[in-house]
């Protein structure tokens, strides 16, 4: 698998810390819900960084999106956020990886489970369901610190009605909520995600700690370990 | 050949000592976790790790048979094929010389397999002479589930997607057979110094 140029033909704040790149990919040959993608930025002197992303735009798409969420004393990131222009080239590797996917023809129901950014692949999987029409059921449950740091509206806001979204809020909620609030415990589960008798297909996505605590309650509820994929980042706590 | 982009300088520098294959990032004290599914939670009332496939005979060794094999202390560096590189890790483990003693092999590959589903493959021979470890220990302490504990295998000269956690056994095989990551692109042997990352190049 080779490096293709990669154009960036838009670029909008996703979140007041995340930016979405609209690429268009040299010999792009499509990808499957939920497959990431590796970037690559080279200096002057030929210094080269890449980091992997997740794409947040459908395959029936032609350009490819990512939403890149800044990481605090990360390299390739804040360049991606503050620097990159309409027009710059960058390159890119994929798409990569065949196990943390979703095609409308697998059928429902689904259950995502996102922490922050680990929603990036789902927008993806959402923006898939719609452009095909697909009637199968999908849940997404959704946990986020602060209302303000949630990715996709776009995406999230046009959903069909086979599709549910429910936020979480971990630290700031907004006025009045009246839904999920704090970590996503076992009890928190049981009462916003798929049962098992339902016998769900789950993904789950998010930092370490967060897939790890979400991913071994379910098996706790019951939740055959084999019907949960998890895709996660950073360190163990 | 790879294009300039516009603006980056970037901000690390790699080391220069040779350790660093190419394409990759030096992590420093982080050490980032990859599993594909839920942290297996193991009895260790239950577990046993074993040597099978094409095989004279079966070797098995129950929790209490495993911690009495000889130990060894193992200083290495890790390669993840997500680019991060982590140096000098320390790990407590027994040699898969130790653990192939004795035993005829009908075979030149194993698909090594784990709590959880996991396996992947590697030429036997990688497994011998002092390169691969069934390491328990890591920094000190008892090896954490959620970096593979009870046991893990530990391959460091190939990519650490080679290195399985949750680890039962090893099964010897006659032909080449891809594993999990392996049937979905991933190169098939593995080896960050020529970069092989995916199948293809």
């Amino acid at each position: 698998m080779s490096w293709a140029r990669a154009v960036v033909r838009a670029t909008c704040p996703e979140s007041a810390g995340a930016v979405r790149l609209v690429l268009e990919v040299d010999g792009w040959s499509g990808h499957v819900a939920g497959q990431h993608v590796d970037l690559r930025l080279t200096a002057e002197d030929g210094y080269t960084a890449w980091r992997s992303y997740s794409i947040a735009s459908a395959p029936q798409q032609p350009l490819v999106s990512l939403v890149v969420q800044g990481v605090d004393g990360g390299e390739v990131s804040p360049y991606l956020i503050s620097d990159v222009q309409e027009g710059d080239v960058l390159e890119l590797r994929g798409p990569i990886g065949g196990h943390f996917v979703w095609r409308a023809a697998l059928g429902g129901p689904v259950q995502l489970i996102a922490g922050g950014s680990g929603v990036v692949p789902f927008l993806s999987m959402l923006e898939h369901h719609r452009l095909a029409g697909s009637d199968a059921e999908v849940r997404l449950l959704y946990a986020l610190r602060n209302p303000q740091d949630v990715l996709g509206t776009g995406v999230l806001g046009q959903v069909g009605p086979r599709v549910q979204v429910t936020y979480a809020y971990s630290r700031s909620a907004p006025p009045g909520w009246q839904g999920p609030t704090g970590r996503l415990d076992a009890g928190v589960l049981a009462e916003h995600v798929c049962g098992p008798a339902a016998a769900p297909q789950t993904f789950v996505c998010g930092p370490t700690g967060f897939v790890e605590a979400v991913a071994g309650a379910l098996v706790q509820l019951g939740h055959v370990p084999t019907s949960i994929k998890t895709e996660r980042y950073g360190d163990a706590a | 050949m790879s294009t300039t982009t516009r603006g980056f300088s970037g901000r690390r520098r790699q080391r220069t000592d040779g350790r660093l294959p190419p394409g990759q990032y030096d992590v420093g004290d982080a050490f980032p976790v990859l599993s594909a599914g839920p942290t297996p939670r193991v009895d260790l009332g239950t577990w046993d790790l074993t040597v099978q496939g094409q095989v004279d005979h079966v070797a098995r060794w129950t929790w209490e048979d495993f911690t009495a094999l000889p130990h060894e202390d193992i200083t290495v560096d890790l390669h993840c094929v997500t680019a991060w590189s982590k140096f000098d890790t320390r790990w407590r483990g027994v040699s898969l010389d130790t653990l192939l003693e004795g035993i005829s092999p009908g075979g030149s590959f194993v698909s090594a397999f784990c709590d959880g589903g996991y396996t992947t493959n590697l030429p036997l021979a990688d497994l011998t002479g002092g390169r691969a470890w069934a390491v328990d220990g890591y920094g000190g302490a008892p090896l954490e589930p959620v970096h593979g504990g009870p046991v893990r295998l530990l391959v460091p000269h190939l990519y650490l997607w080679k290195s399985a956690k949750w680890l039962r056994g090893i099964a010897v095989t006659e032909h080449d057979e891809p594993g999990f990551w392996e049937r979905f692109g991933y190169h098939g042997y593995g080896d960050p110094w020529r970069e092989q990352r995916y199948a293809g190049g």
